[in-house]
């Protein structure tokens, strides 16, 4: 994608807050109708950077352009162009549904004549019809959620920037949230949601893999999984699962083991044999099963991508 | 300035303070509890002064004496005593704020001589209180010798002497009864207001920080002048209500005559409303937990107002460092004022200086809240 045609555009954006760099160096390129996943561990600066794009932070150094407009120069004009969903639940408890959708609608100057239409839309979108005069400290997670996105986008906004719109929210709750994104960036709305649940992040067209500041991969999830991990990742199950890592990581061939769940999961080099691994396994006394070669999850992935850095920092 | 946006957050700030019970107390029970307390417990009269009277004699002369203290309305006689144990007994636990005693030769020496002392003693701790009580004394024992005077003459067929007297008349304008009350409760209002006004608007930025709604709210295209106009406007409406209720009470339950004109009272209390919502907004603005906010605006209101709005210590007793200090206590204008509107139905050209205060105070406070709300988060 050229430059020119991406929606949501930043380049070497970085945020410091005194010697703490939360957001350092991201180039991000996002295209119309794109659904795109911020994924990393918290405080990895995912808020940080929607932050910034929002223009509620001013960039250190880079610059970013929303909608058209550079958000540290003309940042009322990016607002104008961009529904957000704070990370915190952010709607007035103390409204009702209604209240809060008149309140928002007002901010955005929706035409008098549209906005009963948008808030009806708005209701219907958030299964909340009928409930239109309950206050909305009433209403449980997954609705209060649904709720905020009908509010962030009764102004119709080309961008919408979500910070984890479902951290909290039930599993059932949360599926149809993603329909509701998906619904939204079929009609051309361009979406950066971020969230710590891994399995959301298949829902996305494109993942960016967030670590301390930095953007670690992009792509979609299945080239980052073929791709990221350059080499066959094999799953075996084992005794003793600590010391099955020392040993396994000193066995040729092999890039990496790491423990996943009560298994181990090592990712070996093309080509690399298993009968070596199986070799060392048995002579620290590890009762192991025979290796399986797996299609790696995209934790495997960010497991793995996270920790290179980290080695070639430590020197290892 | 976009006025859909204004209304939007006017409307929504409405109806959240009808909905908070605590913004609704601060707003609609404060005042009344105020103007109770301070209406009716802040008085600088001194009246009913408790006195100990100590008779050593008790003659039908010294009976006199006695009964001179005892029919004025300015003193109270607790008690009286027996010896003069019972009289430092009766200072020293504060049974009394003064004692007087008639010696036991009091009768004796006036027939003798024409003239004769009555001892009295004052607990001189309140020095304000001592200086007025000494003063209703000798005016009640001048009242008891003029009575001797005038029954020696008769008694004597002669007239009492009255070459080389001169009298002062004195004629009190404004507050004709010398009623403290008149002088206090129109500075009362004031109190009021300037603590309430900032209490109201002191939670109105950080409620919205600590909720996590502000990030919302500043992700949206509303300005900060639009944010300020659209929350001040329910509070002063709210501030306007709660002064129409002080002042009314002031004239009519209180019965502090009004003799200014209405309009100027109109203009000059939505002048100091403004001022008062400006000041909490400011410091709301500024500090963003909802307990520091409100309790920064009490410190910022409560003694400046209290002490050196000049409602009840006047500023023109204050020395000069300390009067210069209340050149900055918007309240002290707003006080000048209201007394001014109240007691001396003054012209708004008289009161040109402290409305001309106010009015800058409103603009300058105004001013450095509008600019000091960020819309971002660093």
């Amino acid at each position: 994608m050229k430059a020119d045609d991406a929606v949501v555009l930043a380049q070497a954006l970085t945020k410091r807050f005194g010697a703490f760099t939360a957001v350092d160096g991201l180039d991000l390129a996002i295209a119309r109708g794109e659904v795109v996943g911020f994924i990393g561990p918290n405080g990895a600066g995912k808020s940080t950077a929607i932050r910034l794009l929002c223009g509620l932070l001013r960039p250190s150094a880079g610059r970013a352009i929303v909608a058209g407009y550079d958000v540290g120069r003309e940042p009322e004009a990016v607002r104008e162009h961009i529904g957000y969903m704070s990370q915190k639940f952010s709607l007035y408890g103390d409204l009702t549904v209604r209240e809060n959708l008149q309140f928002f609608g007002g901010l955005y100057r929706v035409p008098r004549r549209e906005l009963e239409q948008r808030m009806g839309l708005a209701v219907a979108l958030a299964g909340l019809e009928g409930r239109e005069r309950a206050l909305v400290r009433t209403l449980a997670g997954g609705w209060k959620q649904r709720l905020a996105l009908g509010c962030a986008i009764l102004h119709r906004p080309p961008v919408l920037f979500l910070d984890e719109p479902t951290s909290g929210v039930e599993p059932e709750a949360r599926r149809k949230f993603w329909d509701l994104i998906h619904h939204l960036a079929s009609d051309g709305v361009t979406i950066l949601v971020s969230t710590h649940y891994m399995e959301e992040a298949e829902y996305c067209n494109r993942i960016a893999l967030i670590d301390a500041g930095r953007l670690v991969a992009i792509g979609s999830p299945g080239s980052l999984r073929r791709r990221e991990l350059g080499g066959t990742l094999y799953e075996l199950e084992c005794s003793a699962l600590g010391a099955a890592v020392a040993a396994a990581n000193s066995a040729p061939g092999v890039i990496d083991a790491a423990i996943f769940g009560d298994k181990l999961h090592v990712l070996m080099a093309q080509g690399a044999d298993t009968a070596e691994l199986a070799r060392l396994l048995g002579r620290a006394r590890i009762t192991a099963g025979p290796p399986r070669a797996i299609i790696p999850s995209l934790e495997d992935v960010f497991v793995r991508l996270v920790a290179k850095p980290r080695d070639r920092r430590s020197g290892a | 300035m976009n006025f859909k946006r204004l209304a939007a957050i006017a409307y929504k700030e409405t109806l959240q303070v009808w909905r908070d019970p605590r913004s609704l107390a601060i707003a609609l029970l404060m005042p009344l509890l105020q103007m109770v307390l301070l209406g009716y417990g802040v008085s600088l009269d001194i009246k009913r002064v408790p006195l100990c009277v100590y008779d050593q004699e008790n003659s039908q002369t010294s009976r006199a004496v006695v009964q001179g203290f005892t029919a004025s309305k300015w003193f109270a006689v607790a008690r009286i005593l027996g010896d003069e144990r019972a009289v430092r007994a009766a200072m020293d636990r504060g049974l009394c704020a003064g004692v007087v005693t008639v010696p036991v030769d009091f009768s004796r020496r006036l027939a003798a001589t024409g003239t004769a002392s009555v001892q009295s003693v004052f607990d001189a701790t309140d020095a304000n209180t001592t200086n007025i009580a000494i003063g209703y004394a000798e005016a009640a024992v001048a009242r008891t010798a003029a009575d001797f005077q005038a029954r020696w003459a008769a008694a004597h067929g002669r007239r009492v002497p009255t070459v080389g007297t001169v009298d002062l008349e004195p004629r009190v304008w404004f507050n004709e009864g010398l009623d403290s009350r008149n002088f206090i409760i129109p500075g009362v209002v004031a109190v009021i207001l300037g603590l309430v006004g900032a209490q109201l608007t002191s939670l109105t930025i950080s409620r919205e920080w600590e909720r996590g709604t502000m990030e919302q709210l500043i992700s949206t295209p509303v300005t900060a002048l639009e944010v300020m106009i659209g929350k001040l406007v329910p509070y002063f409406f709210i501030g306007l209500l709660d002064a129409a209720f002080c002042l009314g009470a002031a004239a009519y339950w209180f019965r502090v005559p009004f003799r200014g004109s209405l309009g100027a009272l109109v203009v000059t209390t939505a002048l100091f409303t403004l001022v008062v919502l400006g000041i909490g907004y400011l410091v709301s603005v500024r500090i963003r937990s909802q307990l520091g906010a409100s309790q920064v605006a009490l410190m910022l209101t409560m003694l400046p107002i209290n002490l050196l709005s000049g409602y009840a210590f006047p500023i023109d007793q204050m020395p000069a460092p300390i009067r210069a200090v209340t050149l900055v206590v918007y309240a002290r204008y707003f006080v000048t004022i209201l007394r001014a509107l109240f007691l001396k139905g003054s012209t708004v050209g008289a009161l040109a200086v402290p409305i001309a205060a106010l009015v800058l105070y409103a603009v300058v406070i105004l001013w450095v809240a509008a600019r000091g709300f960020r819309k971002r988060l660093d």
